[in-house]
């Protein structure tokens, strides 16, 4: 078992989510930036959907019953094992009653802390997530508490250091469902002008600061499907960008979508952080 | 082939007369959008018997289905999802669902006033059709439910409510709902039901999903008055 001696700002359990409940109002949920949890489990040997510790901004410190191996990914930062310093992107081991410290990361927002096995908490609707808007799945960490870790029999990875994901401000979108529904200027607008993320921004959505975007058609929109990355634009004009807690349907127009890379990047945007969209492809450090 | 080389081919562009349109969503998904509610459920129900192999999830919305793709759609999938079409009342795998309510609605007066119906007409005009949920959203267990009957529709209330208890239920355009949780909400509210819609540690946890068909009781009525309706919701195929 594990031991939260600290869960830091925010610290919640996620894996991949919850897919195909959509129909029933609850959408996937998951690791906000699932790149990085995929990548923390094939660095300890799990396999890529097994569930780990998100957590906002570092702080998060836990200890281990027995010896383990555990990997930090995300927005790169400073690990500390008791008193040594090591870093993250790397397979960690770790001693019986070892405690390891999750520091706060220069730039980006969220690290994912994983165990070799996964950690092993009742799942809910098939997944162990915390979803944040549905409030389905496990409460957030508190200080004291005692997480299960599943056994694993499958080889931790011999890499020395994986890398992360570059730093991106600037995120690839496609035109939206309701690109029409805006005029011309807008669109332009949505690419040619930096967004400021503010700081009601959460698991459910960045929203972002910036000129108004103008629609064109100003018919009430019914209900419509919504997506981790979609772009819609409520009647303040002003952008959300959708992350893994949205609401499975939604009633303003969405204007474009990011790439699912470019929703990797998004979960790393911090309040205050300035982004730019662009319909270019973008070069990605990554076979797929 | 990507999503919107899709959407840009000529022989998917249009329904073939059907008044559906692709629309794009990103990598992972692409936006049906048809020609209104009834083409709505008129595609659900040919989708929920036969789905393309690209779709893993489909979210229906009040004039659009939603399709969550594991890879790009094809053209012979982009042309089955703007022709495909079966009739929803003939569906017999759906669920049956009676709600008994208690109409003491803070709204039941002024959506009445609005529709030009007295409390009594608008409760009988709830109860004297059956529902049919068109879609969820909202909130997990939240059903957007069709009548069969002629209820005008109501608009949502000019400000909405930061608290509606769990089990409210009420009205908004064409729909009625019962909410499953507390929450925020913007529909005229006409009663409450102690019927529980959402609960995870129950199989299934949501008692309302797409097409299932809902009949609403006058909870303070007993069996007796509430009708057959009550002991015996209406089979499926009609």
């Amino acid at each position: 078992m594990i031991t939260v001696v600290n869960p830091g700002p925010l610290s919640l359990i996620q894996d991949l989510g919850r897919p195909h409940q959509s129909h029933l109002g609850v959408p996937r949920s998951g690791a906000a930036d699932r790149y990085a949890l995929t990548l923390a489990n094939r660095l300890v040997g799990n396999r890529e959907d097994a569930a780990g510790i998100e957590t906002v901004l570092g702080g998060l410190q836990v200890s281990t019953d027995t010896a383990t191996w555990v990997a930090v990914t995300g927005a790169p930062t400073e690990i500390w094992v008791n008193d040594i310093p090591t870093a993250s992107h790397t397979v960690i081991h770790l001693a019986a009653a070892d405690r390891l410290t999750v520091r706060t990361p220069p730039a980006g927002l969220r690290t994912y802390l994983v165990v070799r096995g996964g950690l092993d908490v009742e799942p809910v609707l098939g997944s162990r997530s915390t979803d944040t808007l549905s409030r389905i799945g496990p409460p957030a960490l508190v200080k004291g508490q005692r997480i299960g870790v599943k056994e694993s029999d499958r080889p931790v990875s011999g890499v020395e250091f994986a890398p992360s994901l570059p730093p991106r401000t600037r995120l690839q979108v496609s035109p939206g469902p309701r690109r029409d529904w805006f005029t011309d200027s807008a669109w332009q607008a949505l690419l040619a002008s930096t967004w400021t993320v503010t700081s009601d921004s959460d698991r459910v959505a960045l929203r972002l600061n910036g000129p108004s975007l103008e629609r064109r058609i100003t018919d009430e929109l019914p209900s419509e499907g919504l997506l981790r990355g979609a772009i819609q634009v409520p009647a303040s004009g002003q952008p959300i960008v959708f992350g893994p807690d949205h609401p499975v349907t939604g009633g303003y127009p969405v204007i474009a979508v990011l790439t699912e890379r470019a929703c990797d990047h998004a979960a790393q945007a911090r309040p205050g952080d300035r982004l730019t969209f662009t319909t270019s492809p973008q070069l990605h450090h990554r076979g797929h | 082939m990507s999503n919107n080389e899709v959407l840009n081919s000529e022989m998917a562009g249009t329904g073939g007369g059907t008044g559906r349109r692709l629309l794009p969503y990103g990598d992972q998904g692409v936006l049906v959008e048809c020609a209104d509610l009834q083409d709505t459920q008129r595609l659900l129900a040919a989708l929920t018997h036969s789905v393309p192999p690209e779709v893993s999830e489909l979210v229906p919305g009040a004039r659009t289905v939603l399709l969550i793709l594991d890879r790009p759609l094809g053209p012979a999938s982009a042309k089955t999802v703007l022709t495909a079409s079966a009739d929803p009342e003939r569906r017999t795998d759906h669920a049956s669902v009676t709600i008994p309510v208690h109409y003491d609605g803070d709204d039941l007066d002024d959506a009445a006033g609005i529709l030009g119906l007295s409390p009594d007409q608008l409760v009988a005009a709830h109860i004297g059709q059956l529902w049919t949920v068109a879609f969820c959203g909202f909130a997990p267990g939240f059903g957007y439910l069709l009548g069969d009957g002629a209820l005008p529709e109501v608009p949502r209330r000019s400000s909405p409510r930061t608290r509606v208890p769990a089990g409210t239920v009420g009205l908004a355009g064409p729909f009625s709902g019962v909410y499953p949780r507390e929450g925020p909400g913007g529909w005229q509210l006409i009663g409450r039901t102690d019927l529980v819609l959402w609960d995870t540690d129950r199989e299934p946890p949501a008692l309302l999903s797409p097409g299932t068909r809902v009949q609403f009781v006058d909870a303070e009525k007993g069996p007796s008055d509430a009708g057959e309706a009550a002991a015996e919701p209406r089979p499926g195929p009609r």
